[in-house]
């Protein structure tokens, strides 16, 4: 008698399996490709905290490519780029910080910790549908012949598109609006020549994020080390994507093209294209977390963090499926699937989501994304550049000009300044 | 659309596209009734689509292939014809297989 179906396994899917096998449930895990992860794709970094408790040490069989020691925030303008960069050696020693890893590889690692725990792994098998009876999810269909699977619980880590969260109405069929593209380049580039032009060593590798890059569309790049390719790429808002009518391949061919990334990819060979949808709507479009008989998890539920400086998914999905799992049992005894958004409340998934409830506007807005990044190379410019014979402007002076150049009034920016404050207090 | 004509970087489309793995599926996982297509205006799954799969026709209706999709669902989220798209996942196994994901 199976116990749990959990739909997906991916890093909310896996983690929600892990922990209710532990408990003894009986799981049924079930990945749609041909292995844990083959569907997936990120722009990131994977923080491992959220597995101290659960996998101890996890940091030492984890299939990282690097650790990353270096995090840097570039503003770029067409011609201009302004960087912050900051490193730590505590980031590149346990118990770590954040680490870039394939999906294939990781998803794939934390899908055999669930089966190590005693849950049944059924790959190459999509959850078609659901059974409800009498107002209950009751089980799952399959693509597989006689493939209906009955449970007292279902557990939806299916992922953005969510078919299972939309069929038992709990996420809106479509929500461009809350969606961004992601897609990205994986290019090879020989070991040593990463170390050189990155200045790390070792296992020590990079997080870049840059902001004004996306021709004024909402978004933002993104560049990674892995252990002997890079992973370079653009998240953009889909429904200003589309407005724009412009090719996303077109943007990561702009930001590599920039003079300020160029010189890190030159010579490096496209291995893999990627694109996926990423969840950004934040606290205020999450789906709704349960209905009778299902749980929704991971970016199924839209817990997928998009804050500005702040961007992380792969530990929302395994803090959501790990309190999932961990509550199962009393999910399904009690019928009430209140354990399991109490234990939400509770912890950094939904805590940090509400925090952070404004951000995605603000970060999207037209001032942030197309007039602020010019205004502050501009400033950063002004101040830097030698004026002689005519003496130094002056900063306040300096900052009027850069404003006025790129069309922002001083009492936006002091708007705005308020507005981030209130949002990341 | 996504022919041989070289991309903005100096990559063709096809090359790029070459680098993904996928395990095609007998089934047609994305079904595209064109006659719904012919009234819409803005045909936005022709550019946002970034495996570049639909392509408009002659007689104002869109030619899709379904066979190197990244399964992002970008299409169906920006299609704005009523019943314009059937869209679903390939049949377990098949489709789209990331390795860097």
């Amino acid at each position: 008698m199976t116990d749990v179906i959990v739909v997906g396994a991916g890093p909310a899917g896996s983690a929600a399996a892990l922990m209710a096998a532990r408990d003894g449930l009986d799981v049924v895990l079930l990945e749609r490709g041909p292995f844990p992860g083959s569907k997936n794709a990120y722009g990131g970094v994977v923080y491992g905290r959220v597995l101290d408790e659960v996998l101890p040490g996890w940091w030492e069989e984890a299939p990282v490519q690097r650790w990353v020691t270096r995090r840097s925030t570039m503003l770029l303008t067409e011609t201009q780029a302004l960087t912050v960069d900051f490193r730590s050696t505590d980031w590149g020693q346990a118990p770590y910080n954040g680490c870039t890893t394939f999906r294939a590889d990781f998803d794939s690692w934390l899908a055999g910790k669930a089966v190590d725990a005693g849950a049944q792994l059924v790959t190459s098998t999509v959850a078609t549908g659901l059974i409800v009876e009498a107002g209950r999810v009751v089980g799952v269909r399959t693509d597989r012949p006689d493939g209906d699977l009955r449970a007292p619980l279902v557990i939806a880590a299916d992922g953005v598109n969510s078919f299972l969260a939309k069929e038992a109405g709990l996420l809106p069929r479509t929500q461009a609006k809350h969606l961004t593209l992601g897609v990205k380049e994986v290019l090879s580039l020989p070991r040593e020549v990463i170390d050189e032009r990155f200045g790390v060593r070792g296992d020590e590798g990079v997080d870049v994020e840059l902001l004004g890059c996306t021709r004024g569309i909402p978004g933002g790049g993104f560049l990674y080390t892995n252990r002997d390719s890079l992973s370079v790429g653009v998240v953009v808002s889909l429904e200003h994507l589309t407005a724009a009518k412009v090719r996303a391949e077109d943007l990561v061919a702009d930001l590599k093209a920039h003079p300020a990334v160029a010189p890190w990819v030159e010579g490096a060979e496209l291995k893999e294209y990627t694109a996926h949808l990423i969840p950004e709507g934040g606290y205020d479009h999450l789906a709704e977390l349960s209905t009778p008989g299902m749980l929704v998890t991971g970016d199924a539920a839209g817990l997928c963090l998009a804050a500005g400086i702040w961007l992380e998914g792969v530990n929302f999905a395994i803090g959501s499926g790990l309190a999932a799992g961990r509550h199962a049992r009393s999910v399904i005894d009690s019928g009430d699937a209140k354990p399991y958004r109490k234990a939400l409340e509770g912890s950094f998934v939904l805590q940090d989501h509400k925090r952070l409830r404004g951000a995605p506007d603000l970060v999207l807005s037209e001032r942030v994304q197309q007039r602020y990044p010019g205004l502050v190379a501009d400033l950063v410019q002004g101040l830097f550049t030698v004026t002689n014979p005519a003496a130094k402007p002056g900063a306040l002076r300096l900052l009027r000009r850069a404003a006025k150049k790129n069309g922002v009034k001083l009492r936006h920016l002091l708007a705005d300044g308020l507005a981030g404050g209130r949002v990341f207090r | 659309m996504s022919g041989d004509a070289s991309g903005y970087d100096g990559l063709a489309f096809d090359d790029r596209m070459a680098t993904v793995e996928f395990r095609v599926a007998e089934r047609a996982h994305i079904v595209v009734d064109s006659d719904v297509c012919r009234s819409c205006t803005t045909k936005a799954c022709v550019t946002a689509c970034p495996a570049n799969l639909f392509a408009p026709t002659s007689d104002g209706g869109i030619l899709f292939n379904y066979e190197q999709c990244f399964e992002c669902g970008t299409c169906y989220q920006v299609c704005n014809g009523e019943g314009a798209l059937t869209w679903t996942y390939p049949d377990g196994g098949h489709g789209v297989v990331f390795r860097h994901g």
